[in-house]
C-alpha cells in the first residue's frame, strides 16, 4: 500500500513532465497535422542550455533560485527561437507537400539538432547543479523532494495558464479557429502564419521547461535525453486523442502513473514496454485515444 | 510504321541498357574488393537495404499504411537464423529451412501487428508500429532471462544486450560461402560470394514486389492509400488487404534478416532501433513513394551515403584540407547526413524519382 | 403492384446525435428504371446512399435488394451484391491512372491473389488480360480511352464525374447510385451525361439518382421521390411529383427554385 502511494506520487511527477512535453506535440499536431519529430530535441535543448546557463551564474556567484529562473529563461527563449525557424525553414515550406514529407524532414531535422547539441555542448552527461533542494522530505509513508513538488505545481500551473491563454485570449481564440480549419481562419482575417509561428513558439517553451525539469530531476543532461522522452511524451499525446490539450495531460498522467505503478509488478527492464503496451490496448479499444473525439466518416 | 520501329528501337535501348547495367552489378564487387572488403560488406548491406526498402515499401508506399517499426520484422529474420544456426543453442539448421520460416515467422508478426491496428488511421498507426517495434527490441534486450516478469528463475533465450555470436555463414548443401571460392585462378572472397546470393535475391524481391504491385492485390492496395472509403464501396475487403500488405511486407522484412544474420555472424538488439526503421522509410520517401525504381535509388544512397561521408569526411582528408581536425567524422557524418534528408524534401518533396505522370 | 421490384427500403430512420437525417423513409425501385431521388440540401439524400452501401447503420427499418434482405454490414459486401455507387464529393483515386482506376471496379468479380500474382501463373494472367479489356471498354463506354494512361487527378471535373461512373459499372452492379453527377458540369457535358444514364439503364442496370438540376431528373427518371427535412413527402412519376403541393412548398420555402425552371 505504502509501495503503491510512493510510485502514484512519483508517477505523478514523471507524468506532469510528459504531459508538458505531450502538449507540444498536440498543438502543433491540432494545428498542422504534422508529427514534429524534433519536438523530443527542443526539450533536450532546453536542458543543457538551462544547464550551462546555470552553471555559468553560479559560478558567477549568482543565488540559486535566480540562477534557475534566468537559465529557465534562456532556456525558454533558445527554445523558442529554434522552434519557430525550423517551422519557418523545414515545415512551411511543405504545407501543402505529400504528407510524409514533413515528417521526413522533421526526422532530419531531430538528428541535425542532436549532432549541433554535440558540436556545441558535447557528447558527455553533464551533471545538472541542485538548485532547488532534493533532501527527502517525509510525509507520512511517502518521501518526496522539493524539487519534485516545485515540478508538479509548476507542471499543472503552466497547463491552467496554457488552457486560459487557448480559451479566454484573442490568440487563443485564432489558434483554435486556425487548427478547426485553416482555409476558413484565413478568410476571418487571421494571419495564419502567425498563429503558427505562436503555437511552435509556446509549444517549444513549455518543451524548454520540461527539459529543465527532467535535468534537474535526474541531476544530469546529454544530448540524446530527449529521444526516449519525446517518444513517451508523443505516445502519450497519442493515447489521450492527438490534438487534444486535454487528452496530452491525461495521457501524460496516465503514462507516468502506469510505467511507476506498474514497476511494483515487473521488473525494471520491462518498464519502457509498458508505455507501449498501454498505448496499444487504449488504442484498441479506443482508436481515437481516450479523449479525442471520433470524427466520423463522411462521404 | 515510324511507331513500331521506334517501340523496337526503346526496347533494344533497354536491353542495351540492362546488359551494362548487369556488366556493371558483377564488376561492382571486385571493385569494391580493390579498395577493400569493408567497401564490399557495404555492397551487401546496400543490398539488404534494398530489400528493406522495397518490402516497407509495400506497406507504406503502396498501401499508405505508415509503419515506424518496420525493423522489428527484420529482427524476426535475423533472429530467427541466429537461434537456430548459431553455438548460442548448438543448433545448426540448413538455409532452406531457416530463410523461408524467418520470412514466415515474419509474416505472422506482420499479422500479429496488423490485426489490432486495423482501425487505425494515420499517425495512430504511425505510433502504434513504432511501440510495436520498440517492444520487439526491448524483449530482445530482456530475453536473456526470459522467466515470469515477476519471477527470477529465468533462461536465456536472445543473450540480451551482448547479443548472440558464433553464427553459422550461408551453406550451400556443403559448400561454404565463408571459405570463399578459387574459381580458376580468380579469388573470390566470402563477402564476394554473399554480394551474388544478395544481388540475388534482390533482383528476385524487384521482380516479385513490381508483379505485385501491378497485380489485382497491388491496385487493391494503391486504392486503399487513395480513399479508403471509395476502395470499400468498390468492394475492396479493406481488411484483408492491409493485412496482406503487411504480411508481404513484414516477409521481405524476414527475409532480409536471415541474409544478414548469415553474412554478419553477430546480431544484437542494437541494430534493430527505431532509428534503423526511420532510416528505412527515409529510403522509401526520399526515393519516391510506391515508385519502384525510386525506392530503390532512395535505398542506395541512403545507404551508401553516410559511408562515403564517413570515408571523405574522416580526420586524415581534414587533416589534410584545413590542417586540422574541425569536427569529429561520426558528427560530420550524420550532419551533412540530415541535412541532405531536409534539402532533398524541401525541393523534391514527392522524392527524387517519384512515379511518372504518364503511365 | 405487378412490377418487379429490384429495390425497396421500408421505414428507414438514421439520426445523427439530435438530427433526425431519415425519417421513417419508404421507397421501392422497379428493375432497370430510372429512379431520382431529389429534395433540398440537407434533406437527406446522401445519407439514405450511405446507409444503403453500408457506409453508416440504419437505426431502424431494412432494405430487400433482389428478392433479399439487403445486410449491409460492411460496405464491400455491398458492392459484391450488387450496388455500386459514385459520390457527390468525387472520390478517385487521384494518383492512379484513369484505367487502373476501373480495373479497380473489377476487384469484386476477380480473384487472383498474391501467390498468382508473383509467379505470373496462366490464370493470373489470363484474368488480368480481361479485366484490362474490359477496363477499356468501359472506358470506350464513358468516351475516355484517351485519356486512360493519365493520372485521373489530372482529369477535368466532368471527365472525372464520368470516370467515377465507369469504374462502378466495372464492378457489373444491378444497381448504381449516383450522387449528384451533374454537379459542375457545363450543358454539353449534362446532356451528354443523360446519354449515357439511359444507356446504362437501357443496358440493363438499375439507375439510383441524386441530381439537382432539375431539368435533367424530370427528363430522364421514370420514378421520384421526394425528401425533405429527412422525410419523404412526395412520390411518382415526374408529372405527378411536379404537381405535387408538398413538393413546390418544400422546394419554394427553401433556397431552391429550381424545380420551376
Ligand atoms: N456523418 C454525419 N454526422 C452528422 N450529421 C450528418 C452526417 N452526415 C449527414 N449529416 C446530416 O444529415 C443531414 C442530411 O445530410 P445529407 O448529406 O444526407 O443531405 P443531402 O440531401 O445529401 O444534401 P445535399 O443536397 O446538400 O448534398 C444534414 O443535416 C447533415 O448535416
Ligand atoms: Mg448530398
Amino acid at each position: 500500500m505504502d509501495v503503491l502511494l510512493q510510485q502514484i506520487v512519483n508517477g505523478l511527477v514523471v507524468g506532469s513532465v510528459y504531459a508538458l512535453v505531450a502538449l507540444g506535440y498536440t498543438m502543433v499536431y491540432g494545428i498542422l497535422q504534422l508529427i514534429n519529430f524534433a519536438h523530443g530535441e527542443i526539450v533536450m535543448i532546453g536542458g543543457l542550455t538551462s544547464l550551462f546557463a546555470a552553471k555559468g551564474l553560479l559560478a558567477m556567484g549568482a543565488p540559486p533560485l535566480l540562477a534557475l529562473l534566468v537559465a529557465i529563461l534562456a532556456a525558454m527563449i533558445a527554445c523558442a527561437v529554434i522552434g519557430v525557424l525550423i517551422e519557418r525553414i523545414a515545415y512551411r515550406p511543405l504545407r501543402n507537400a505529400p504528407r510524409l514529407a514533413p515528417l521526413i524532414t522533421a526526422i532530419g531535422v531531430s538528428i541535425l539538432l542532436q549532432q549541433l547539441a554535440i558540436l556545441v555542448f558535447g557528447r558527455n552527461y553533464f551533471s545538472f547543479p541542485e538548485l532547488i533542494s532534493k533532501a527527502p522530505i517525509v510525509f507520512g509513508h511517502i518521501t518526496v523532494t522539493l524539487n519534485e513538488i516545485v515540478i508538479l505545481l509548476t507542471s499543472f500551473g503552466l497547463m491552467a495558464a496554457l488552457l486560459w491563454l487557448v480559451h479566454n485570449t484573442k490568440v487563443g481564440t485564432a489558434m483554435r479557429a486556425t487548427a478547426e480549419n485553416q482555409k476558413v481562419a484565413g478568410l476571418m482575417g487571421i494571419d495564419i502564419n502567425k498563429i503558427i509561428a505562436i503555437t511552435f513558439a509556446i509549444g517549444s517553451g513549455l518543451g524548454a521547461i520540461a527539459g529543465v525539469m527532467v535535468a534537474s530531476n535526474y541531476g544530469q543532461a546529454h544530448y540524446y535525453m530527449g529521444f526516449m522522452l519525446g517518444l513517451k511524451a508523443f505516445t502519450a499525446a497519442v493515447m489521450g486523442g492527438i490534438g487534444n490539450l486535454w487528452g496530452a495531460m491525461v495521457g501524460g498522467l496516465i503514462l507516468g502513473l502506469v510505467e511507476n505503478v506498474g514497476l511494483i509488478f515487473v521488473r525494471g527492464d520491462y518498464k519502457d514496454i509498458f508505455a507501449f503496451v498501454v498505448l496499444v490496448l487504449v488504442l484498441i479499444f479506443r482508436p481515437q485515444g481516450l479523449i479525442g473525439e471520433r470524427v466520423a466518416e463522411r462521404a | 510504321m515510324a511507331g513500331m520501329t521506334g517501340m523496337l528501337q526503346t526496347r533494344r535501348n533497354q536491353m542495351i541498357a540492362l546488359a551494362v547495367l548487369g556488366v556493371l552489378l558483377f564488376i561492382l564487387p571486385f571493385a569494391a574488393g580493390a579498395l577493400g572488403q569493408a567497401w564490399v560488406r557495404i555492397l551487401n548491406m546496400t543490398l539488404l537495404y534494398v530489400m528493406l526498402a522495397l518490402g516497407l515499401n509495400v506497406v507504406v508506399g503502396v498501401a499508405g499504411l505508415l509503419d515506424l517499426g518496420y525493423v522489428a520484422f527484420y529482427a524476426v529474420g535475423a533472429y530467427t537464423w541466429s537461434l537456430l544456426a548459431s553455438a548460442h543453442f548448438d543448433l545448426h539448421y540448413p538455409f532452406w529451412i531457416l530463410l523461408p520460416l524467418g520470412a514466415f515467422l515474419a509474416a505472422l508478426a506482420g499479422l500479429l501487428l496488423g490485426t489490432p491496428v486495423l482501425k487505425l488511421r494515420g499517425d495512430y498507426l504511425a505510433i502504434v508500429t513504432l511501440g510495436f517495434g520498440e517492444i520487439v527490441r526491448i524483449l530482445m534486450n530482456n530475453f536473456d532471462k526470459v522467466g515470469l516478469p515477476w519471477s527470477d528463475e529465468s533462461y536465456n533465450v536472445t543473450n540480451g544486450p551482448r547479443g548472440i555470436t558464433g553464427i553459422d555463414g550461408l551453406n550451400f548443401f556443403g559448400f561454404k560461402i565463408s571459405k570463399g571460392l578459387d574459381l580458376f585462378g580468380l579469388q573470390i572472397t566470402s563477402l564476394q560470394l554473399y554480394y551474388f546470393v544478395f544481388l540475388a535475391f534482390a533482383i528476385l524481391s524487384i521482380i516479385g514486389v513490381s508483379r505485385l504491385q501491378h497485380s489485382r492485390i497491388g491496385r487493391a492496395w494503391q486504392a486503399l492509400r487513395e480513399d479508403e472509403i471509395a476502395a470499400k464501396a468498390m468492394g475492396i475487403n479493406t481488411r484483408n488487404v492491409k493485412l496482406a500488405a503487411f504480411a508481404f511486407g513484414a516477409l521481405t522484412g524476414g527475409l532480409a534478416g536471415g541474409l544478414f544474420a548469415s553474412m554478419q555472424g553477430f546480431v544484437s538488439p542494437e541494430s534493430f532501433g527505431l532509428l534503423e526503421s526511420i532510416m528505412i522509410l527515409a529510403m522509401v520517401v526520399l526515393g519516391g513513394m510506391g515508385h519502384i525504381p525510386g525506392v530503390i535509388l532512395g535505398a542506395v544512397l541512403l545507404s551508401a551515403m553516410p559511408e562515403v561521408i564517413r570515408y571523405a569526411a574522416d580526420e586524415n582528408m581534414q587533416q589534410k584540407i584545413f590542417g586540422l581536425v574541425l569536427i569529429a567524422p561520426e558528427v560530420l557524418r550524420n550532419l551533412i547526413f540530415s541535412l541532405a534528408m531536409i534539402l532533398i524534401m524541401l525541393f523534391k518533396p514527392a522524392g527524387l524519382w517519384p512515379s511518372p505522370e504518364k503511365k | 403492384m405487378m412490377t418487379d421490384m429490384l429495390f425497396t427500403a421500408e421505414n428507414v430512420t438514421k439520426r445523427f446525435g439530435g438530427v433526425t437525417a431519415l425519417d421513417n423513409v419508404s421507397m421501392e425501385i422497379p428493375r432497370a428504371s430510372i429512379f431520382g431521388l431529389i429534395g433540398p440540401n440537407g434533406a437527406g439524400k446522401t445519407t439514405f446512399f450511405n446507409t444503403l452501401t453500408g457506409l453508416y447503420q440504419v437505426d431502424e427499418g431494412k432494405f430487400t435488394f433482389d428478392g433479399k434482405p439487403l445486410n449491409v454490414k460492411a460496405p464491400h459486401e455491398v458492392a459484391e451484391v450488387g450496388i455500386a455507387r459514385t459520390f457527390q464529393n468525387i472520390r478517385l483515386f487521384g494518383e492512379m491512372s484513369v484505367l487502373e482506376n476501373v480495373m479497380v471496379g473489377r476487384h469484386v468479380r476477380t480473384k487472383a491473389g498474391a501467390f498468382g500474382a508473383i509467379f505470373q501463373t496462366p490464370s493470373t494472367r489470363r484474368e488480368e488480360a480481361a479485366i484490362t479489356q474490359r477496363a477499356h471498354e468501359l472506358l470506350d463506354y464513358i468516351g475516355l480511352s484517351k485519356r486512360a494512361g493519365d493520372k485521373s487527378r489530372t482529369l477535368a471535373y466532368g471527365e472525372q464525374r464520368r470516370l467515377e461512373i465507369a469504374r462502378a459499372l466495372a464492378t457489373d452492379p444491378k444497381m448504381i447510385a449516383l450522387d449528384e453527377p451533374a454537379a459542375g458540369m457545363n450543358a454539353t457535358e449534362t446532356i451528354a451525361l443523360r446519354e449515357l444514364i439511359e444507356r446504362i439503364a437501357r443496358d440493363g442496370t438499375t439507375v439510383m439518382l441524386i441530381e439537382h438540376d432539375m431539368r435533367l431528373v424530370m427528363k430522364v427518371c421514370h420514378h421520384l421521390a421526394v425528401l425533405d427535412y429527412g422525410r419523404k413527402i412526395a412520390g411518382g412519376t415526374p408529372s405527378e411529383v411536379q404537381r405535387d403541393p408538398a413538393v413546390i412548398k418544400a422546394y419554394l420555402g427553401g433556397a431552391h427554385t429550381e424545380v420551376t425552371k
